[in-house]
């Protein structure tokens, strides 16, 4: 990745909130450019993820609608039960395809559609979780010459997910939770 | 940048089937397209989008495979019960004032929906004056919907569903157990009239009473969206119902005039007349 980043993508399952809530809450509400959140949710839960962090966020947080277009200084997440996508002018899709990886919202299907739409300019990071979804969405952002960012499986709540994201991208970094923090925080500054 | 002979081939595929099928996917949502096409041309074995095109141009016996891709949507009875409940709280008793009406279920796909409503019908006993009209694009998903058959696996979330939904009666009374199937009540389709039918290229269908075309509109892009909304609009008596999709708004449209909020949260909309 040679110039600053339009959009970040993050991806996480199970100890999804505790690992989120030490990358997410200190961004400061003038950052500039969107991050997509997917989360593997219940599907028969309403979604109370935007809730809890637009209570502790100094970023706008809301969910993502069909449509919209992505826009800095906010973080959207998926909703439950839907796919979310990203169109080649950056804005958001939504769609109710069948679940990878037995989830729906799927990480995969949210970093292919990114990594389309944004190529190079564009950081995924894969955190705690206990399946493989992500993987290969990851390894599409590579391959479009983004960014690549893993929780480290030695102090992730659930390493599965973060080894198998680093088993397709082996070149990808490997970070502890605060280190992503500065990561983010490093990645606008240029 | 990378991947951009790719969407010139997505881009001449879709106007080969346009051209050639009359099948219009030209202005649906792109990425989740691209993803569906990807996924048929790999599990089909091409190498490519243009192998693939020659293919379909000379051999037509493979448009149906590739409409089950592009079309086909899996889903769950009483899917959103808070969406059933509404109808059946709210809608329902406007629908009980007129003594013959029709519903439509725009993009029935296996017609988890349709039976849904059927079954509220029977239980608020407007089934005997009710006619719904079920309509696709796609044959094999028609077919697969005139048949009523779904896994038997399935059952007890659809059980649960119909249940959260302010059910009358028990979704076991609707279909039989046979070999790890669920085989639906023939009855329940005796008031449906099944017909092809596009929200792309088709004409309006008319007087209904309530419209319910839920996760369709999503895959279009905004004017294809227009488009539908505009003809839901002109196929529903005054004051009739269109229901949508929970993640699914009327509030960016270029239609929106037309309808006003019913039951907000639920997206169900009534049809407003501008006298």
């Amino acid at each position: 990745m040679t110039e600053r980043p339009q959009a970040v993508v993050i991806g996480a399952s199970a100890g999804a909130v505790q690992a989120l809530l030490k990358v997410l809450p200190a961004l400061p509400a003038t950052y500039p450019i969107p991050i997509l959140v997917v989360v593997h949710v219940p599907s028969d839960r309403d979604n109370a993820l935007v809730g809890l962090f637009a209570d502790k966020c100094l970023l706008k947080v809301k969910e993502a609608e069909e449509k919209e277009p992505a826009l800095g200084g906010t973080i959207y997440f998926a909703p439950s039960d839907y796919h979310l996508l990203v169109e080649q002018d950056g804005t958001l899709s939504l769609s109710s395809d069948e679940p990878v990886h037995h989830s729906r919202p799927a990480i995969d299907v949210l970093f292919q559609s990114a990594a389309d739409a944004w190529g190079e300019a564009l950081a995924g990071i894969i955190l705690t979780g206990a399946n493989h979804d992500g993987a290969a969405g990851l390894r599409a952002i590579v391959e479009a010459g983004g960014a690549a960012i893993v929780e480290d499986p030695a102090s992730a709540e659930m390493p599965a997910m973060p080894l198998a994201a680093l088993a397709s991208c082996p070149g990808a970094k490997r970070l502890g939770l605060e280190s992503i923090h500065s990561y983010l925080l490093e990645l606008v500054e240029k | 940048m990378q991947g951009s002979v790719e969407d010139i081939e997505i881009d001449l595929l879709l106007e080969a089937i346009y051209q050639f099928y009359h099948y219009d996917f030209r202005h649906y949502a792109r990425a989740s397209i691209k993803r569906r096409l990807l996924q048929a041309r790999d599990r089909m074995g091409f190498s490519s989008f243009s192998a693939m095109q020659e293919k379909l141009l000379h051999d037509p016996a493979m448009l149906p495979g590739l409409l089950n891709y592009l079309t086909v949507q899996v889903s769950e009875m009483f899917r959103d019960p808070s969406y059933f409940r509404a109808l059946r709280e709210k809608v329902v008793p406007h629908l009980k004032t007129y003594p013959s009406l029709k519903l439509w279920v725009a993009g029935c796909s296996n017609g988890e929906e349709l039976y849904s409503l059927a079954i509220l019908l029977r239980e608020e006993g407007l089934n005997r004056r009710a006619m719904i009209y079920a309509t696709d694009i796609n044959p094999d998903a028609l077919q697969a919907a005139e048949a009523g058959v779904y896994p038997l696996d399935q059952i007890r979330k659809f059980t649960e569903n119909h249940q959260k939904s302010g059910a009358r009666s028990s979704l076991s009374d609707y279909y039989t157990a046979d070999y790890g199937r669920a085989v639906f009540d023939k009855r329940l389709r005796e008031r449906v009239v099944f017909s092809d039918h596009s929200l792309v290229t088709d004409a309006v269908f008319a007087e209904m009473h309530l419209i319910s075309c839920r996760n369709v509109l999503i895959y279009f892009d905004r004017e294809l969206q227009d488009r539908a909304i505009g003809l839901f609009h002109e196929s529903l008596a005054r004051k009739g119902f269109l229901g949508l999709g929970s993640k699914e708004s009327l509030r960016f449209s270029g239609q929106a005039a037309g309808f006003s909020d019913f039951v907000r949260e639920e997206k169900i909309y009534q049809r407003r007349d501008l006298s």
